[in-house]
C-alpha cells in the first residue's frame, strides 16, 4: 500500500502541523462568536459600572477613570479568556481527537500549541473589543505607536503565560466544570491590585498583598504607557512576573502532559 | 497457532505487560497478526484490549515486552508505526464543530497529502457521506458519526487499522455497515485489528479470535479451532425462531442485512444474531 506524501521534514512539519492545527481551532472561536461576547461581557459590565455607579465616588471625573482601570479591565478580560482554552483543550481530550492526533504521523508538540496560538489570538479579539467600547466611553491616549507596541507586547507575554496555565487545568481536570473554575481566582485578582483604586486606601496587610502580586505592576505598567508617562522600574516587575509565571506553567503543562499521555 | 507465512508479520506482540498503579491489567500478552487479515481481540469489559491497541498505536508504553507494527517497533519506531497505522477509538474521535468534509480534510491535510480536498471527497462518496457532508458533525447520528470516524481512520490508506469496539453503543443497521467496511477493508489488503466484547461480531468478522482474559491471551486460532477446543457438539432439533434482530430489520426494510457473509458461518444462520456479551464471570 502506498500512500502520496509530500515530502518534508521533521521542523516543517511542526509549522504546517501547527498552522494546520491552529486553523482548525480558530474554527472553533469563528463557529461559536457567543465564546468572546461571554468572554467580554463581564469585563464591559465591571467597566460600566465601576464607572458610572462608583466611578462618581471614586474619581472625579469619568473619562479619566476608564483610563485608570481599562489595564484592569483588559487582565480580566484575558483571565477569563483562558478558562475557554482548558475548555476546549479539555474537550479534545474527552472526545478522543487528542488519541487520534497523536497516532498520527504529525509533530505531537503541534497539538498543544495550536490551542496556545489560538489562546492568544482570540484573547487579542477580545481585548480589542473591550479597548473599543472604552473608547466610546471616553477613553482617549496620548501613547505612541510605540507605547502602544509595549502594551500589546505585555498583553501577549500575559496571555501566553495564562494560557500555559490554562493548559495545565484542561489537561489535568478531570470535569468541564474544573477545567474551567481554575480561571475564577485569576479574574479575582484585578480586584486586590491597584487596577480600581490605588493600593495606598488600603489595610496592612491587604495592601501588602496588593502591592507584591503580579496585577499591580502589570497594570501599573500598562496604565503608564497609555498614559505617556515614564513607568520606572514597573515594568521590569511586571516582566519579569509574566516570565516567571510563564516558564514555571510551562514546565508544570510538560510534565502533566506527559503523564496524561505517555 | 502457526505462522506459515514468509513475510513478517504485521503486528507482533511479545510478553506484552501493562499495570496501572497496583492493576495488572496485561499479564504477558502474546499474538501476531497476519498481514490482510482480520484479527478479533475478544474480552469482556476491563479486560485490557483498549490497553493492547494502545500500545500497538504508540499512545501507551508497555511496562515490559516487546510490540512491532509493520515489523517496526512501538517504541523505538513511534514515528514510522504512526505512518503505518490509523486508530478508531472505543469513542468517534470527530470534531463536533467541523463539517464532515473538514474534518476529512484535516485529517488529510495532517497527514500531509497532496490532494486533501480530492482525498475527502473519495471517502465522502465511499462512506455515502456526501450528503451530509456540509453538516456539522455534532448534528450526525451515532451510525453517522462512527462512519466519519473510520473514514477519518482510511485518510492516506494505512496499512494497518485498529478498531477498538467499532460496534459498542451503535443500531443493528448501523453495526452491519460497520461489518461491511471492515470487511471490505480486508479484501484491499488492509490488515485489521479489531476488539469487541461481542461474540457474534467476532465470529462473523475475524479470520483469526484471540481471547483475552486476565491479562493473558487464553485462547488463539480460527473459529473452526476455537470450536474444537469444546466436545464435539450433540446433534438436537431446534424449531428456528427468526432472533429480535432479524424482524426488526425485516420490518423496517432494510437491505444491509447481507454485509457480513464473507466469513462462512458454521451455522445456518446467516445474519448477525443479537449482540452476545461475553461474559466471563
Amino acid at each position: 500500500m502506498t500512500t502520496i506524501t509530500a515530502p518534508a521534514t521533521r521542523r516543517t512539519h511542526f509549522l504546517t502541523d501547527t498552522r494546520i492545527l491552529t486553523g482548525r481551532s480558530m474554527r472553533h472561536i469563528t463557529r461559536s462568536l457567543d465564546t468572546i461576547i461571554t468572554v467580554t461581557i463581564t469585563p464591559i459590565a465591571l467597566m460600566l459600572l465601576f464607572t458610572y455607579v462608583f466611578g462618581g465616588a471614586l474619581a472625579s471625573r469619568t473619562d479619566t477613570y476608564v483610563a485608570y482601570l481599562l489595564p484592569g479591565i483588559l487582565l480580566i478580560t484575558i483571565a477569563s479568556g483562558i478558562a475557554y482554552t482548558s475548555m476546549r483543550l479539555y474537550t479534545d481530550l474527552q472526545s478522543g481527537i487528542f488519541q487520534r492526533f497523536h497516532s498520527m504521523p504529525i509533530s505531537r508538540s503541534s497539538v498543544l500549541w495550536a490551542h496556545v496560538l489560538t489562546s492568544l489570538v482570540s484573547n487579542f479579539l477580545s481585548l480589542v473589543i473591550i479597548v473599543g467600547v472604552a473608547l466610546v466611553m471616553g477613553f482617549r491616549s496620548p501613547a505612541g505607536p510605540l507605547a502602544w507596541l509595549a502594551v500589546i507586547g505585555i498583553l501577549a507575554l500575559f496571555t501566553l503565560a495564562l494560557t500555559w496555565v490554562a493548559v495545565i487545568a484542561g489537561l489535568a481536570a478531570k470535569s468541564p466544570d474544573g477545567a474551567g473554575a481554575f480561571a475564577y481566582p485569576l479574574i479575582f485578582l484585578p480586584f486586590i491590585s491597584s487596577a480600581f483604586v490605588p493600593t495606598a486606601t488600603m489595610p496592612g496587610p491587604v495592601r501588602w498583598f496588593a502591592e507584591h502580586q503580579p496585577v499591580t505592576s502589570i497594570v501599573d505598567t500598562i496604565r503608564n504607557l497609555l498614559a505617556a508617562q515614564p513607568g520606572g522600574a514597573d515594568i521590569w516587575v511586571a516582566l519579569a512576573w509574566c516570565v516567571g509565571i510563564l516558564v514555571v506553567a510551562y514546565g508544570v503543562a510538560m510534565v502533566v502532559y506527559r503523564r496524561r499521555v505517555a | 497457532m502457526t505462522t506459515t507465512s514468509a513475510p513478517a508479520p504485521a503486528i507482533r506482540v511479545l510478553g506484552l505487560e501493562k499495570s496501572y498503579k497496583d492493576v495488572h491489567v496485561l499479564r504477558g500478552v502474546d499474538f501476531d497478526v497476519e498481514r490482510g487479515s482480520i484479527f478479533a481481540l475478544l474480552g469482556s469489559n476491563g479486560a485490557g484490549k483498549t490497553t493492547v491497541v494502545n500500545i500497538l498505536s504508540t499512545l501507551l508504553r508497555q511496562d515490559a515486552g516487546t510490540a512491532s507494527v509493520g515489523g517496526f517497533d512501538v517504541g523505538s519506531q513511534a514515528g514510522q508505526v504512526r505512518e503505518a497505522i490509523s486508530l478508531t477509538g472505543q469513542f468517534a474521535a470527530v470534531d463536533d464543530t467541523l463539517t464532515g468534509r473538514e474534518n476529512l480534510v484535516l485529517v488529510a491535510r495532517l497527514r500531509h497529502l497532496l490532494k486533501p480536498t480530492q482525498v475527502a471527497d473519495d471517502l465522502l462518496t465511499r462512506f455515502s457521506l456526501t450528503e451530509v457532508a456540509g453538516r456539522r458533525a455534532a448534528t450526525y447520528s451515532g451510525g453517522l458519526r462512527r462512519r466519519l470516524d473510520i473514514a477519518m481512520s482510511l485518510v492516506g490508506n494505512p496499512s494497518v487499522i485498529f478498531l477498538d469496539e467499532p460496534t459498542t453503543g451503535l443500531d443493528p443497521e448501523a453495526r452491519i455497515e460497520v461489518w461491511k467496511v471492515v470487511t471490505e477493508l480486508a479484501g484491499q489488503g488492509t490488515t485489521v485489528l479489531l476488539t469487541t466484547q461481542y461474540l457474534d461480531e467476532a465470529e462473523h468478522l475475524a479470520d483469526r479470535i484471540a481471547i483475552l482474559h486476565e491479562g493473558r491471551i487464553i485462547a488463539n486460532g480460527t473459529l473452526a479451532e476455537l470450536k474444537q477446543l469444546f466436545p464435539p457438539a450433540a446433534v438436537e432439533y431446534v424449531e428456528k425462531q427468526p432472533s429480535l434482530e432479524e424482524v426488526f430489520l425485516a420490518i423496517i426494510g432494510s437491505d444491509t442485512g447481507t454485509a457480513h457473509n464473507r466469513t462462512p458461518s458454521p451455522t445456518a444462520t446467516a445474519a448477525p444474531t443479537a449482540p452476545t456479551v461475553l461474559d466471563t464471570k
